[in-house]
């Protein structure tokens, strides 16, 4: 072993080129407009950042989520996962959600997790709707590999596009019996799920450029759905 | 009969809660307490509403629960199962027992925990309202039912998708308002029904209605302490009469009315309530009606006489039923944002109308509020409780 770089090269995954994720804007139900783009790595730590708190969220399992999205994130950051990919969602520049996953091949697209800070306005449909516009439209990918680690997760992915089972392959979360989404259900469902207009306007891309964390009593109180009775 | 006034009132927050059904009814219940403020006077009945502990939480005998848990011994108490109409059952019960001299205290009680279980388990729940063998095993669910109504409605009468998000914007408005209620969140037109994205913010529920037609799944409790008028004089207290009450039923079954659009038990329970206080419903100023769907509220607001047939949605756009209307309707954000944990809802609409008489209601205050009427759905439509309730100065 001659040097740190080459020990480094060859603790890193092969990377594959990956084009890139067109942002695209949507109009939520409150009128708001949320941008949806990818990060790119030297945005992962204020990512971190809004995350840290929730791995202590019990409620709708949002300690496993963030705990592994973040564990997710930071190998991204570090070269120590292969293919990952991560696109936000952005109101007035405000982070409103994210999502993540990774190519297992070409072929197939292999899941990660749907993250919802600002909840009840279906920001999560939305974006586990790009990460699989992401996988069959862009990537090109046959199938994307899925689970879910919340009862709320298995009724917006499993029933509601509908998934089918393919429990033969162990996902890597966990070793769960996957699901699959294939092109043949993404283009079924894709009419009542998968929404958004390209190209985004600049001034709302201008404002989606940095990434704004809410305040963190702020992601508790979304996150549990709770407003103090007096306030 | 003596006149009966409602010296105490109280509810949890309505949305997803973490308590126990007994625990939100205590919680409630000591609220109300409270702010009745009754010294060593002795509460001498506690009525309770609920329409699933036994099924949802695994729970029976809750009225006699509940006084073990408040210490409220040896008042009488038991629990009254009227469907989504519970609460204002108990409420009635309640007044009958103080106008009638059984009771001088007592304390109305309404509570759900649906939360319990998922949303398959509760959607079938509430079905079970539904006529068993022309209905129910059909599959019908309230969604569907409510579905129907609005699309027959929508044909006859010109209320159109927008008149429905209309209903929907305005009660989520009024909710931003309303501590307690369930959903805190601002809505648009664009954004539920306009926008291309709209398909996907507000999907088809049980077409015609969407996702903002329908109202949540909700925890929570709500409560209320009557006493003989006389007895509330003498307390010094901002007094809330109870001058209308009225009760009626209609078919089990919606497909045997003669007309399904026509919401009969609404009109004579409305009738009789305002027959009963000697006003009529131009003399209302404010109303909370049981919008479990947005459709229920635009059909309600005409069969309890506040507008004709079929022009209750001209009212809504109008602006005459928002909170700086002529008549505000649900102020409060309605079962469809505050919240519809069943057995509390009937409950829950009297507290509202009781802060607004008093002048409590905070930003969504009605001003001058001094009659108020609330309408409680049970069924679809088939055991109805309306109610007025009245300042006295």
């Amino acid at each position: 072993m001659g040097n740190g770089n080459e020990l480094e090269a060859l603790l890193r995954p092969p990377a594959t080129e990956m084009p890139q994720y067109p942002p695209k804007v949507i109009t939520l139900a409150s009128g708001e407009q949320m941008v949806v783009r990818q990060i790119d790595r030297e945005e992962v730590p204020i990512l971190l950042e809004a995350i840290a708190p929730l791995i202590w969220v019990e409620r709708d399992f949002y300690d496993i989520v963030a705990a592994r999205f973040f564990a997710e994130l930071l190998a991204f950051k570090r070269y120590r996962v292969r293919d990952e990919y991560c696109l936000v969602g952005l109101i007035d520049g405000v982070l409103a959600g994210m999502v993540n996953g990774r190519m297992v091949n070409k072929d197939i697209g292999m899941s990660y997790h749907t993250l919802t800070i600002r909840r009840g306005l279906r920001v999560g449909s939305h974006l586990f709707a790009a990460k699989m516009e992401y996988y069959l439209e862009y990537l090109k990918q046959k199938e994307v590999l899925i689970v879910a680690e919340s009862p709320i997760g298995f009724r917006r992915w499993m029933i509601e596009y509908p998934l089918q089972k393919k429990y033969e392959v162990q996902h890597e979360l966990g070793g769960v019996p996957s699901w699959v989404l294939t092109r043949e259900t993404y283009f079924a469902a894709k009419p009542r799920l998968v929404s958004g207009r390209r190209p985004v306007p600049p001034e709302l891309l201008k404002k989606a450029e940095a990434i704004i964390l809410p305040e963190e009593e702020t992601v508790k109180a979304q996150v549990l759905g709770q407003k103090e009775v007096g306030s | 009969m003596r006149g009966v006034a409602i010296i105490g009132c109280a509810m949890t927050k309505f949305g997803r809660s973490d308590l126990s059904l007994m625990e939100l009814m205590g919680e409630s219940s000591l609220g109300a307490l409270r702010d009745a403020d009754l010294g060593d006077r002795p509460v001498d009945a506690v009525y309770v509403a609920n329409m699933g502990a036994a099924r949802l939480n695994k729970q029976t005998a809750i009225a006699s629960a509940l006084v073990d848990r408040l210490n409220l011994f040896p008042a009488m108490a038991e629990a009254v199962e009227n469907g989504p109409a519970s609460g204002a059952s108990a409420f009635k019960n309640g007044f009958q027992a103080v106008a009638s001299e059984m009771a001088d205290i007592v304390l109305v009680t309404g509570g759900e925990r649906m939360r319990e279980v998922n949303n398959l388990e509760v959607t079938d729940f509430v079905a079970s309202l539904s006529h068993p063998e022309a209905e129910y095993i059909y599959g019908v669910t309230l969604p569907a039912l409510a579905g129907m109504f609005a699309r027959l409605y929508m044909d006859r009468y010109g209320v159109t998708a927008e008149h429905l998000a209309m209903v929907a914007i305005k009660n989520q408005e009024n909710a931003l308002k309303n501590p307690y209620a369930h959903i805190q969140q601002e809505i648009t037109m664009e954004g539920i029904l306009h926008a291309p994205e709209a398909v996907v913010n507000n999907p088809l529920i049980a077409d015609p209605l969407r996702l903002y037609d329908c109202c949540p799944v909700s925890d929570g409790a709500a409560s209320l302490v009557l006493c003989p008028l006389e007895m509330a004089q003498q307390m010094g207290k901002q007094i809330v009469k109870v001058t209308g009450l009225g009760q009626a039923t209609d078919t089990h079954a919606v497909h045997e009315r003669p007309d399904p659009t026509q919401l009969t038990a609404v009109r004579l329970a409305a009738q009789k309530a305002f027959a009963m206080a000697g006003l009529t419903p131009k003399e209302i100023d404010l109303a909370e009606l049981h919008d479990a769907f947005t459709i229920l509220e635009i059909a309600q607001s005409e069969e309890a006489g506040f507008f004709k047939k079929g022009e209750g949605h001209l009212a809504l756009e109008k602006g005459i039923t928002s909170l700086s209307g002529e008549l505000p309707i649900n102020p409060s954000g309605g079962l469809k944002a505050r919240g519809h944990p069943v057995g509390a809802t009937g409950v829950a609409q009297l507290v509202e109308l009781v802060w607004q008489l008093r002048g409590e209601a905070g930003k969504r205050q009605v001003e001058g509020a001094k009659n108020a009427f609330a309408c409680n759905f049970g069924g679809f439509g088939n055991n109805v409780v309306a109610t007025v309730l009245k300042r006295e100065d």
